[in-house]
């Protein structure tokens, strides 16, 4: 689980695999070896991955035409699911997270970070393997709950209610939402569609919604680039305010500063497999290295 | 590449104790349990319950927004049914004028319309619950019946605007407003009940299979047909070499049963001897077996929904 499987890399151009395999050997597992490191060595896991692969499904990808002919030719010639394709988005991934610790998930795009993650917190079934989590982790961001068509104010009623709050909650923390996302700031406009905002004022609003709720597991998939300046700084203290709360973060993001400031392990995802998984500077230092940077 | 993958406890004298163990006995040490596993039947129940706010704020929401970016906004709730009404008003009533013997036709075709659409969209609805939702079902943990459950009770409370408008019509065809009129209320419950069961049955069928989505409107426009919502069964058969047997499962067919249970609270001159017998059991039945068998049908399935 430590060190990479560097024999794959299509980017042969990596000075020397061997030291950093050497490098490793020399340490304990750095995957179970945090940062500031040298604690008991009982510690408490939140996240087991075991081997996990997962596979979508499409239909319509179509193998053939794709005409009305051969899906008929293939339904009668009783091919199993016939017109279906799999795409491997996740390869026999292992890991363990433990309490305290704060993840971060790099990968070119499609490499299956997000998939990863949506593993993670049991939205997607594992086509093999297993995933043990500690409680439900849970993924932040409602926007799939929202609707455009209706007013900021029943937006932030019922993303706070899919994420599974109950009423007295969500009235609790209605004005905090709401004063968070700076929606008013330019005017009352918390009453109006959801439609009528500007996408900087969606993603504030959004982000707001899903930031309200405390978790145990806390997955967050790209959130932190939205906004504004002043805004992105509101959101990067309110991330380290639920990271201290909660017990594992998960984070997906495309720049590394915002890993580099987040995260003390990193799991480096490439084509569904997991590449590479230790701390934060030394995946960093290879992973810029096989992106060209 | 998995065997590397696999390599790093081997050469683990140096590794904390907890690495020899295998993932699953370190997951069951410290009490870790599988992700996406399936809770058990009464589980299920209970997290549907704790869910019921969001249930009822998501099918809300959901009607709120179908006309929200109309310019006469929520007066479409009622004015759409009253159109429609109006539309086989034209149709069947001066156009083609088949009253069939039947007392008080409009109130009776109307009523026959707006009930079997309730069933009708229900079913639709739940075809679309899951596979049409992938990106809530893939963002957020909440047990999936819900989905449906929410959309039914969207159409429930869609049919309680067409209630208004039906209200208005029967009384504006002079007949009598009575106490029968709050058997509506029974009749919807169980009515919903069983529109929920088959709506989260469809939702676990067409999550797996979508093609049969595109088969139920053509089975639906038949059942209605087969339903008597545009005639009265009894008119239609009688005089006629229909075998009992027929006559019966026509009369007893769930959609036939919730409609004719409607006539007869609402129209004065639907009396009880045009109901079939035992109407009332046969009601609850046709809830109880949709209702339950649709919820541990969809339940069964439950960790599976989301993969597409």
């Amino acid at each position: 689980m430590a060190d990479t499987l560097t024999e794959t890399a299509p980017g042969s151009t990596r000075p020397a695999p061997a030291d950093a395999a050497t490098a490793f050997a020399g340490t304990p597992d750095p995957a179970t070896t945090p940062v500031p490191a040298q604690r008991a060595p009982e510690r408490v896991p939140t996240v087991i991955a075991d081997g996990v692969d997962i596979v979508y499904r499409v239909t319509g990808a179509g193998s053939g035409r794709g005409s009305a002919t051969s899906a008929l030719s293939r339904i009668l010639g009783r091919r199993r699911r016939p017109g279906v394709r799999e795409v491997h988005a996740v390869r026999n991934v292992s890991f363990t997270a433990y309490r305290g610790e704060a993840i971060g998930l790099i990968g070119t795009n499609g490499s299956g970070k997000s998939t990863l993650l949506r593993a993670v917190a049991g939205l997607i079934p594992c086509e093999n393997g297993r995933i043990y989590t500690d409680g439900q982790p849970s993924l932040m961001g409602v926007n799939a709950a929202l609707m455009d068509d209706l007013t900021g104010e029943r937006n932030v009623t019922l993303g706070c209610l899919a994420m599974g709050m109950s009423r007295e909650q969500v009235r609790e923390r209605y004005d905090g939402i709401v004063d968070f996302s700076g929606v008013n700031e330019k005017g009352d406009f918390i009453s109006l569609p959801m439609r009528t905002y500007s996408s900087g004022m969606k993603a504030r609003l959004r982000f707001s919604i899903g930031a309200a709720k405390d978790h145990d597991v806390l997955l967050i998939d790209e959130a932190l680039a939205t906004g504004d300046r002043a805004f992105q700084k509101r959101s990067e203290e309110r991330i380290r305010e639920l990271r201290e709360k909660a017990g594992t973060v998960f984070l997906v993001s495309h720049s590394n500063k915002s890993i580099r400031d987040t995260c003390d392990r990193v799991l480096w995802l490439e084509k569904g497999e997991l590449r590479m998984d230790g701390p934060t500077e030394e995946v960093l230092a290879e992973y810029e290295r096989f992106t060209g940077k | 590449m998995s065997q590397v993958l696999d390599a790093p406890p081997a050469p683990a004298p140096h590794g904390p104790p907890a690495r020899a163990l295998s993932a699953r006995e370190l997951a069951e040490r410290h009490g870790l349990s599988v992700a996406n596993a399936r809770p058990s039947l009464p589980g299920y129940a209970r997290q549907l319950w704790r869910r019921r706010h969001f249930i009822t704020a998501f099918a809300t929401a959901k009607l709120t927004a179908q006309y929200s970016q109309a310019k006469l906004g929520q007066v479409w709730q009622v004015m759409t049914p009253l159109l429609n009404a109006g539309v086989y008003y034209l149709i069947f009533g001066v156009l083609m004028n088949v009253k069939r013997g039947v007392p008080d036709y409009i109130p009776f075709l109307v009523t026959g319309v707006f009930v079997f659409t309730f069933t009708q969209s229900s079913i639709i609805a739940g075809t679309r619950a899951v596979s049409g939702n992938l990106g809530l079902v893939r963002a957020l943990n909440f047990p999936r019946a819900a989905l449906p459950i929410s959309f039914c009770l969207q159409q429930l409370q869609q049919l309680l605007f067409s209630m208004v408008a039906l209200a208005a019509i029967i009384l504006g065809f002079g007949l009598p407003l009575s106490a029968k009129w709050l058997l509506v209320i029974p009749a919807l419950a169980l009515q919903f009940a069983f529109n929920a069961g088959l709506a989260m049955a469809m939702a676990r069928v067409c999550a797996k299979t979508p093609d049969i989505g595109q088969l139920m409107p053509f089975v639906l426009r038949t059942w209605m047909y087969a339903s008597g919502v545009m005639f009265s069964l009894d008119q239609v058969t009688k005089g006629k070499q229909v075998p009992h047997w027929v006559h019966a499962a026509l009369e007893h067919n769930p959609a036939a049963v919730f409609i004719d249970l409607i006539r007869y609270a609402l129209i004065d001159s639907f009396h009880s001897s045009r109901l079939p017998s035992h109407v009332w059991a046969w009601a609850l039945g046709w809830a109880l077996l949709a209702g339950v068998g649709g919820f541990i049908y969809f339940w069964k399935a439950e960790e599976t929904y989301g993969r597409g």
